[in-house]
């Protein structure tokens, strides 16, 4: 299984000529990096191109990794009925770089960009429907950004006086709690522990 | 005579609409009785699952996914448990996957039950949801034995199955399929040869294989377009290779096509059952893995082991690390593919994971399979696509 993906994933590298920056086969999923100038061509050929067949695209999700300077990654998984197979596809991509929509190559892209668009606020060009979709009406904000809280910042409820719906800032009568269960149990985790670190400033 | 303006029409349907099967809003422009463009607004029941399953440990996160779907809760655990089971890298014991099997193909039965039944209603046949209800909640009582909840409830875990079944389950269960054998004829008697029933679903909303292909359709949907696809058989999971069950391919793409797969795929369920059961009479051992870094101890271990103790504390409150890495694993839920991609940085709780409902490029596709119908026909196009919220808008 995992001989056929990498070869499979040499033929799109060298079929598409510099469209497929990296891949790798890990726990027999094959995943292939692009740029997003080039992922409208590459789903195309991936779609049409007879070794390959993918014919579906199952799901496009954003992934979030505030530290990285290009912070998003598009993830495009698709699936091949005609040769059984999965891959996964990703781009980088910031705030402000928008992606070439899919929606030209599947159908199906519409709603998942419109979600991702939603979720994480990446913008897709030539897209031709991008509003928000699983949100509020009027709703601000990105909620699954790594630096949203999961409380959110607006809550709402019916005002008696006004006789509508209201939204309010969150009040919280306990404060959100989040534990940290990171000790070092069974080791796997290079961290200090608190009160270690005054430890190794004092000697 | 001056020339007269038409102007379209447009409506709100939903979202408190008995045929909107949840909260669906749907604006639909319309030319007379003739709709034109409907767009269907979602999220009204977004709960942020994605989000909060960040915050919760790997064990923590397995009851959302009982409230993802609520008609088919089992399934999606266990698309769960499979990614979760990846990347540890491990695998649940012989038995606990065939229970996981039995209660998939339980869901199964639930899960189309409700569908059949309600979609019949919604083309006007209030019988079947009476006689199909009475057979959901006979299933739901196995449920409730394994789990102790009927809808949520939490029992596939990443390395098995909760608990082993109670003692004369098997045996109550050879005797429901007996019963279910007659009531299917009964259903199928009601609905196959019903006039009315015809009427709504034959040649209404029809999907060709390009389309099906091209909107990301997957499950019974696919298979009702002439496509034998289905995920139990390309891409076993558990013990489905050992499985003897037929997938039942539609002909014609429409309403009724794909009515008829989920009646046969109950037929190919129950079988799948009986030969669980079978094998569960032989197969013993345990239902989850022997490992004490990832599932509890026994209880009557707890009571003199000071290490078994230890182990139950940690469990429960700071769970187990994940090996970094990332995995998409999918199974065939009742309403199609269900799959979770997770992505994990080598801690207690996921970095990431995005939740592929496959009702959420059904419901896509409704603008596509209705334009050009009557308003009627949407409804019977919205209870032929299976969709419940609660996996649409997670």
């Amino acid at each position: 299984m995992a001989d056929t993906l990498t070869e499979l994933g040499e033929h799109i590298a060298q079929a598409t000529s510099g469209a497929v920056t990296a891949q790798q086969v890990r726990l027999e999923e094959l995943m292939l990096e692009t740029t997003a100038d080039k992922v409208v061509a590459l789903l195309t050929f991936l779609r049409d191109d007879p070794k390959c067949l993918f014919k579906q695209l199952i799901d496009i999700c954003g992934v979030d990794w505030p530290e990285r300077e290009k912070r998003f990654d598009v993830v495009y998984n698709l699936l091949s009925l005609k040769n059984n197979l999965r891959i996964r596809l990703k781009v980088a991509t910031d705030e402000t770089t928008p992606v070439p929509s899919a929606a030209s190559v599947y159908s199906s892209a519409g709603w998942f960009e419109r979600e991702t668009y939603d979720l994480y606020g990446v913008w897709f060009s030539d897209h031709p429907d991008l509003r928000r979709i699983l949100t509020d009406y009027g709703f601000e904000g990105h909620p699954l950004r790594k630096d949203f809280p999961l409380t959110g910042f607006v809550e709402l409820r019916w005002d008696d006086v006004q006789k509508r719906v209201i939204y309010e800032p969150v009040k919280l009568a306990q404060e959100f709690r989040r534990f940290d269960f990171l000790s070092p149990w069974e080791g796997g985790i290079d961290r200090v522990l608190p009160g270690d670190e005054k430890a190794t400033k004092a000697s | 005579m001056s020339d007269v303006e038409i102007k379209t029409l447009t409506m709100n349907f939903g979202p408190q609409h008995p045929a909107a099967h949840g909260v669906l809003r749907l604006v639909v422009e319309m030319d007379g009785e003739i709709v034109e463009r409907c767009d269907p607004h979602i999220g009204l029941l977004h709960r942020g699952t994605e989000k909060l399953i960040e915050y919760k440990s790997y064990l923590q996160a397995v009851p959302y996914f009982d409230r993802l779907d609520y008609v088919s809760p089992m399934n999606q655990e266990h698309a769960y448990a499979l990614a979760v089971e990846k990347l540890l890298g491990i695998q649940a014991p012989e038995r606990g996957q065939y229970i996981r099997v039995l209660f998939s193909e339980i869901t199964r039965i639930l899960n189309h039950l409700l569908n059949v039944t309600t979609f019949a209603m919604d083309v006007g046949a209030l019988t079947p949801p009476l006689w199909g209800f009475e057979q959901r909640e006979l299933l739901m009582e196995y449920y409730e034995q394994v789990s102790g909840s009927r809808m949520h409830a939490a029992y596939f875990r990443p390395g098995g199955v909760h608990q082993d079944l109670p003692a004369g389950m098997l045996d109550s269960m050879d005797g429901w399929i007996k019963q279910f054998y007659p009531f299917m004829k009964d259903i199928e008697y009601l609905l196959n040869e019903n006039r009315i029933f015809r009427q709504r679903t034959v040649d209404i909303g029809v999907v060709s294989e390009q389309q099906a292909l091209d909107w990301g359709f997957s499950g019974p949907l696919i298979r009702a377009s002439g496509i034998p696809w289905d995920l139990r058989k390309s891409q076993p999971y558990d013990v489905y290779d050992r499985m003897d069950f037929d997938i039942p391919v539609g002909k014609t793409g429409d309403c009724f096509a794909r009515y008829l797969v989920r009646i046969e795929e109950m037929y190919q369920s129950v079988r799948i059952m009986e030969q669980c059961i079978a094998a569960l009479r032989k197969v013993g051992g345990p239902v989850r893995v022997d490992d004490r870094k990832i599932s509890p101890p026994r209880r009557g271990e707890m009571k003199d082991s000071m290490e078994a103790l230890i182990h139950h504390f940690k469990l429960y409150t700071e769970g187990y690390k994940v090996p970094a890495g990332e995995t998409y694993t999918a199974v065939e839920a009742p309403k199609g593919e269900f799959g979770v991609y997770l992505v994990s940085d080598g801690t207690n709780k996921p970095y990431r994971c995005k939740i592929r409902a496959p009702g959420f490029p059904h419901l896509q596709a409704l603008d596509m399979m209705t334009k050009g119908h009557q308003l009627a026909d949407m409804s019977a196009n919205i209870g032929s696509l299976d969709i419940v919220f609660g996996e649409i808008d997670r």
